[in-house]
């Protein structure tokens, strides 16, 4: 029971119910194998092959479509990312950036509207809804809308303009292009939000009640009992939000594509001035376009490595600051 | 507002107390009402830029001069939006019934059969969606053109079909809350697996194949990566998400009021569902199981 319970996944109940009175009957294995071909199939095409394919291209000088004869380089490739390459480190640079400085600011964020909510009595459904809507907004969309709004002498800074204050040149000025991805982030909190919600809402109020009879303050009670009571939520908001964040491609991608007044989508990765190369659009710029398939395959195999030991680590560091109810400790 | 204010003197509590009440009240509302109007802007940007004519839209004018409503008519000849339109619904769609199809059984055998090594096989599941995209992309795009499939919507679509590791997570967590006597009832009638399935699990699990089969809908909806990839440079099978960014590109350059125009049409149907199938979406997410 406590090691399911300890789990960030939601306890199996029934699964919990059906060890314990540990059926006699175990389902043929060509049945069970029967359910699960759909998986099985495509995990061996679709996850398994790839996966190694990758490993195995990350070690030739493959290039796809090309008629070139495929040499084994070793790891020439992985030594020339990080010898060689400026561009790699600018990409690596700018998605610690949005990792470190992204994901916390939108789990904050998350965590304030919600607290919003709690709050209001009346009219909460109406504030939901708002809050919440952005997060449907398919991220084309989305990004296309802001660089609309934060084009340079746009609506927004026409509106900063009014009260006196000269906006910046967002996704057009180098220092500001991920600020403004952040600002986007920001507007699409709303899944994250209502987990948070959630979260609050099952905080048992027999708790604040006690804290009110000590005389607690509301910073008090926020800090000592919702917090640790949210806890799962922050663990979860922060893990999901770093793997999405190495991964981040579609609203970089869109956004300097957009923004760049001149050239096409392709031809624009990072504007402007490489501020917004993101690892991902490195890697699809090296396989896609330029098609060298084997630097790419390296790439994409340290992005996965990396990832790997990030979450292994932060799952670890985890136990230690989060709060499961009903866990022993 | 004026409703709370309304209602406070109706209370028998102390005068400083209700006052304090009130003022807090008002200030949570002001607090709320301030994010609300963040969170509306780019809506309200979005809508007012779509009904600009090509002379006003991007100056920084906030309200149209002219209601250009024929914008939302121009957006389908000023880019191929009725076929582009055409190849989401049916990515969309089709891998909706892909997912739904494939990953229901798989999520019965995680939940409801007994089988040796069925914890692992779910661990598995959980741990395929953690491989980025970029992973398997490389060699799956080496595949599907040895194939012939780049360029049309085949590799976006057939993959649906074997399987989606979110889907079946969601699925498993669900059918492990019908109770176990409901389907023993049934196997000791004589009834086997595919047909408790199909009988007793599936019409119980509605709202959670709902709210699957919706997420799976928005994400081809939304999908920008794969269409990128496989239909980008296609003249047939491009989808919206990939067509509205080349819009920004062609002969319209700047032309922000047909992307605004195109932005709300793709974006019309996500918030009709949204509004209709508020219900499925919110008990969807919940069912992520964070809360646990």
């Amino acid at each position: 029971m406590t090691s399911v319970a300890t789990r960030p996944v939601a306890p199996a109940r029934g699964g919990v119910v059906a060890a314990h009175r540990r059926r006699a009957s175990r389902t043929p294995w060509w049945v069970v194998v029967a359910f699960l071909s759909p998986f099985l199939v495509g995990l061996a095409l679709f996850v398994v092959y790839p996966v190694f394919a990758t490993l195995y291209y990350s070690f030739t000088n493959y290039q796809a479509g090309s008629y070139l004869p495929t040499q084994w380089v070793g790891f020439r490739n992985y030594r020339d990312l990080f010898t060689q390459s400026t561009v790699f480190w600018e990409a690596v640079r700018n998605t610690l950036w949005m990792v470190i400085i992204m994901v916390p600011l939108q789990t904050l964020w998350a965590i304030f509207t919600a607290v919003i909510l709690t709050r209001i009595k009346r009219g909460a459904v109406v504030y939901r809804t708002i809050f919440f809507l952005p997060a449907m907004v398919p991220i084309v969309a989305t990004a296309l809308a802001f660089i609309v709004m934060l084009n340079p002498v746009g609506p927004l800074n026409s509106l900063l303009g009014h009260v006196g204050i000269t906006g910046p040149g967002w996704f057009s000025d180098a220092a500001w292009a991920k600020p403004s991805l952040v600002l986007m982030a920001l507007w699409t909190v709303g899944n994250v939000m209502i987990l948070f919600l959630a979260a609050m809402l099952d905080v048992p109020t027999t708790l604040y009640e006690a804290a009110d009879i000590d005389g607690a303050s509301a910073w008090q009670k926020f800090w000592h009992i919702t917090l640790p009571g949210i806890s799962p939520v922050i663990f979860f908001s922060l893990l999901t939000g770093m793997i999405y964040t190495f991964q981040y491609f579609t609203e970089a991608f869109v956004a300097s594509g957009s923004a760049n007044p001149v050239l096409s989508s392709n031809q624009s990765i990072g504007y402007p001035q490489d501020s917004l190369l993101f690892y991902t659009t490195e890697i699809y710029r090296q396989g896609f376009q330029y098609f060298k398939t084997g630097y790419a395959s390296a790439m994409a195999w340290l992005l996965f490595v990396v990832i790997f030991i990030c979450t292994v680590i932060f799952i670890r560091g985890s136990k230690r600051w989060v709060y499961y109810a009903g866990a022993t400790r | 507002m004026t409703t709370l204010e309304a209602r406070a003197p109706g209370r028998r509590e102390s005068r400083p107390f209700q006052y304090r009440k009130v003022l807090m009240s008002v200030a949570n509302h002001a607090v709320a009402i301030a994010v609300a109007l963040c969170f509306l802007l780019p809506f309200a940007i979005c809508v007012l830029t779509a009904v600009m004519t090509q002379s006003q839209a991007g100056t920084g004018a906030l309200w149209p001069r002219h209601w250009s409503w024929r914008n939302f008519g121009d957006v389908f000849s000023a880019m191929p939006f009725a076929r582009d339109l055409w190849n989401t619904v049916l990515y969309a769609g089709l891998s909706t019934i892909g997912v739904l199809l494939s990953s229901i059984p798989v999520a019965y055998a995680l939940s409801r059969l007994t089988w040796k090594g069925r914890e692992v096989m779910f661990m598995v599941v959980l741990a395929t969606m953690m491989i980025p995209a970029q992973v398997t992309s490389l060699p799956l795009y080496v595949i599907f053109s040895k194939l012939g499939w780049v360029n049309s919507l085949r590799p976006l679509i057939i993959p649906s079909f074997f399987g989606d590791a979110f889907s079946i997570f969601l699925l498993r967590q669900f059918f492990l809350t019908i109770p176990q006597e409901m389907t023993e009832a049934a196997r000791c009638d004589g009834a086997n697996d595919w047909r408790i399935l199909t009988r007793i699990v599936v019409p119980m699990a509605r709202p959670a194949i709902a709210a699957v089969g919706l997420f799976a809908f928005l994400y081809a909806w939304n999908d920008f990566y794969n269409p990128l990839l496989y239909t980008g440079n296609s003249t047939n099978s491009q989808t919206l998400a990939v067509g509205l960014t080349t819009l920004a590109k062609s002969a319209h350059q700047n032309a922000y009021q047909l992307q605004m125009a195109a932005s709300l049409i793709f974006l019309a149907p996500v918030l009709l569902l949204f509004f209709f199938a508020q219900k499925v979406f919110v008990e969807g997410v919940t069912l992520t199981g964070v809360k646990g």
